[in-house]
């Protein structure tokens, strides 16, 4: 094969409203400026943001009045999947709602793969539709769950969707769901990655403020790289991070209760990445084999295993969470 | 269906195209895509290519050492030319990383700009090889869609390998996955389980971490081949991460040179990637598993 070398290809990699081929100062397809703005003189995109709709998004308003009764937002966020987000997710839900004043919800936003449904024990549930919208599912009478696990007529069933339609599903989420009254706390659990649903939660909440994300990792490298991505797409869109989390760390086998470690940290794990991005490590998690089988059959893992150091490690890292936002 | 696309037209030699799906985040999707390119050019004559669709969390480049490398643009109109991962050149990869400034640099993109970006992979670069391994991000949205549809002419060349991990809330994504390979009708060649069980280190007693077993009653109730389990490999885990230690051991040595390397260290940098796969313990597990995939598909 004989290739002569040219030059390095790179891709532009501007804002998210920012086409590829936009010029340098291009203000954006979702600007009021769009189409007319000086720098977009020439540009392929100009008749088609000139024409392009504009203005606030009409549900933005309904969203915002809505949001507004739901007192802090958290986002559960990692770049990479299977790091433990819904498990996570699920423990700060139940640790929340321990407390009875408290009332508490979680929003599945993973569209393609939801997990909240199996981890908190609803498989096979469905959601009511009433005159004031959607009803969550109730695991207990302080703790609600939606998920669109709920609206499929199988488990089997795959999502087969592009970002548009999840989008929809995401805004109808935020738009028609009631959470009744004075709702304390709403958890977004995330799909991996740093695409539509991200965009989409962060546009439709961040009006009505997010308190910050939670990100989650697990202690080796090729994770650790997947959260730095994380790290820059929360501070690109303004979202503040509450803290890193590093679940699987460390294992004790049952057998001779020798430590080892699965996922060794050998670049430092989540401490060092805490340390080179000036963000707070809230705590390591153990890997214990129970946290999963409680999370198969949806059972409390704090409530089963008190005395687990993975119970001890979640307790201390959600009233850490707590003690942040409120 | 164009069967004059410029994807057809330049995959047109490739005579097997592999795609390593998953529903779930985290079961191993490229790892299991790394080891099979690596098995795959270790015990065939073939030429590989290996490119990463995950968009937002591309792995490939890291587990294979490949960090910080760049694609170039071949002239003519030839574009882009993968990364060799080999000095023989058996083995090419593309993936986004390779076109990014930072690696830090999140790709905030909604599903119109994946799925370009998928086209461009596919259409503009350079692929001189016989078996084309696709690793995919999870899910079962634009960008698996985006592949099927660029990817639909040359149907009779496409197998579908699903890997899980045993617990439930795996398979019921996994699940999904199984359904929507259906729909789109690309052949399932077999289903592994990854990460089944983990052999502790102090007193060899097995543990299974995230149960055992779940991806084999899968596949029995698909009736989907189960091409078999694969143990956690801690060896595994350190030996992708250890390259960029190495790496970094070894940038610092030239700016410095005042760092002594250890007698492994060095000996670790003088190896191959692939010869030091071929020591650890998965890459016997892995071998007959990826003889099984690789005689299916030739």
């Amino acid at each position: 094969m004989s290739t002569t070398i040219t030059e390095t290809a790179t891709i532009n990699n501007p804002k998210p409203d920012q086409p590829d081929n936009a010029p340098e100062h291009c203000p954006g397809t979702e600007s009021t400026d769009a189409g007319k703005a000086s720098a977009c003189e020439g540009c392929p995109n100009q008749t088609t943001c000139q024409t392009a709709p504009k203005g606030p998004d009409p549900d933005l308003p309904i969203i915002r009045s809505r949001m507004a009764a739901i007192q802090h937002k958290i986002m559960i966020l990692s770049g990479k999947g299977g790091v433990g987000k819904s498990t996570f997710t699920s423990q700060l839900s139940w640790a929340m709602s321990a407390d009875d004043t408290k009332e508490v919800g979680i929003m599945d936003v993973d569209i393609c793969g939801p997990s909240i449904p199996t981890v908190m024990g609803l498989v096979g549930e469905t959601v009511h539709h009433s005159a004031s919208g959607w009803s969550p599912v109730y695991v207990q009478e302080n703790l609600g769950v939606m998920s669109i696990g709920f609206l499929l007529p199988d488990e089997k069933n795959a999502v087969i969707w592009r970002g548009p339609k999840k989008n929809g599903l995401i805004k109808q989420f935020l738009k028609d769901v009631d959470w009744g009254e004075n709702m304390d706390y709403l958890l977004v659990d995330t799909p991996p990655g740093t695409s539509d649903e991200h965009l989409s939660c962060v546009n439709y909440l961040k009006e009505s403020g997010i308190d910050g994300a939670v990100l989650i990792t697990t202690p080796q490298e090729v994770a650790l790289q997947d959260v730095r991505k994380e790290i820059d797409f929360c501070r690109k869109t303004g979202i503040p991070i509450l803290g890193l989390v590093e679940n699987m760390s460390g294992f004790v086998c049952p057998n001779c209760k020798g430590e080892s470690e699965i996922f060794a940290a050998s670049t430092g794990g989540a401490q060092a990445l805490a340390d080179e991005q000036g963000l707070e490590l809230l705590g390591k998690v153990p890997l214990d084999p129970r946290i999963g089988q409680s999370s198969d059959y949806g059972l409390n893992f704090l409530e089963e295993y008190p005395d687990s150091p993975a119970t001890t490690a979640y307790l201390d890292i959600i009233d850490k969470i707590t003690q942040k936002v409120e | 269906m164009d069967l004059d696309s410029p994807v057809v037209k330049r995959l047109q030699n490739v005579k097997s195209i592999i795609l390593v799906l998953s529903g779930k985040g985290g079961v191993g999707k490229s790892s299991v895509a790394t080891q099979l390119a690596l098995s795959a050019t270790t015990s065939t004559n073939a030429k590989v290519g290996l490119l990463d669709v995950d968009l937002t969390g591309p792995s490939l480049p890291r587990m294979l050492g490949l960090d910080g490398h760049s694609v170039h643009m071949g002239l003519h109109g030839q574009g882009w030319v993968p990364v060799h991962a080999d000095r023989a050149g058996k083995l090419s990869v593309m993936s986004i990383a390779f076109l990014l400034k930072s690696k830090n640099d999140a790709v905030v993109w909604r599903g119109p700009k994946k799925s370009a970006m998928i086209r461009q992979f596919l259409a503009d670069v350079k692929w001189d090889c016989d078996t084309l391994i696709i690793d995919t991000p999870p899910g079962t949205s634009d960008e698996h869609i985006a592949l099927t549809e660029h990817l639909a002419p040359l149907a009779d060349r496409i197998h579908a390998v699903i890997v899980t991990t045993p617990q439930a809330v795996a398979l019921s994504d996994v699940q999904k996955e199984i359904t929507f390979a259906r729909t789109v009708g690309i052949p399932i060649l077999g289903l592994i389980e990854n990460m089944s069980g983990y052999a502790c280190p102090h007193c060899a007693d097995c543990t299974n971490v995230f149960s055992t077993g779940g991806g084999e009653s899968l596949a029995k109730r698909e009736h989907i081949l189960f091409l078999g389990k694969v143990p956690i490999d801690p060896l595994l885990v350190k030996l992708l991460d250890d390259i960029k230690i190495l790496q970094m051991k070894k940038e610092e040595q030239a700016k410095q040179g005042g760092i002594t390397l250890s007698v492994q260290d060095q000996e670790a940098i003088s190896t191959t990637l692939i010869e030091r796969y071929q020591s650890i313990p998965t890459y016997k597990v892995f071998e007959s598993i990826a003889r099984r995939i690789l005689e299916a598909v030739h």
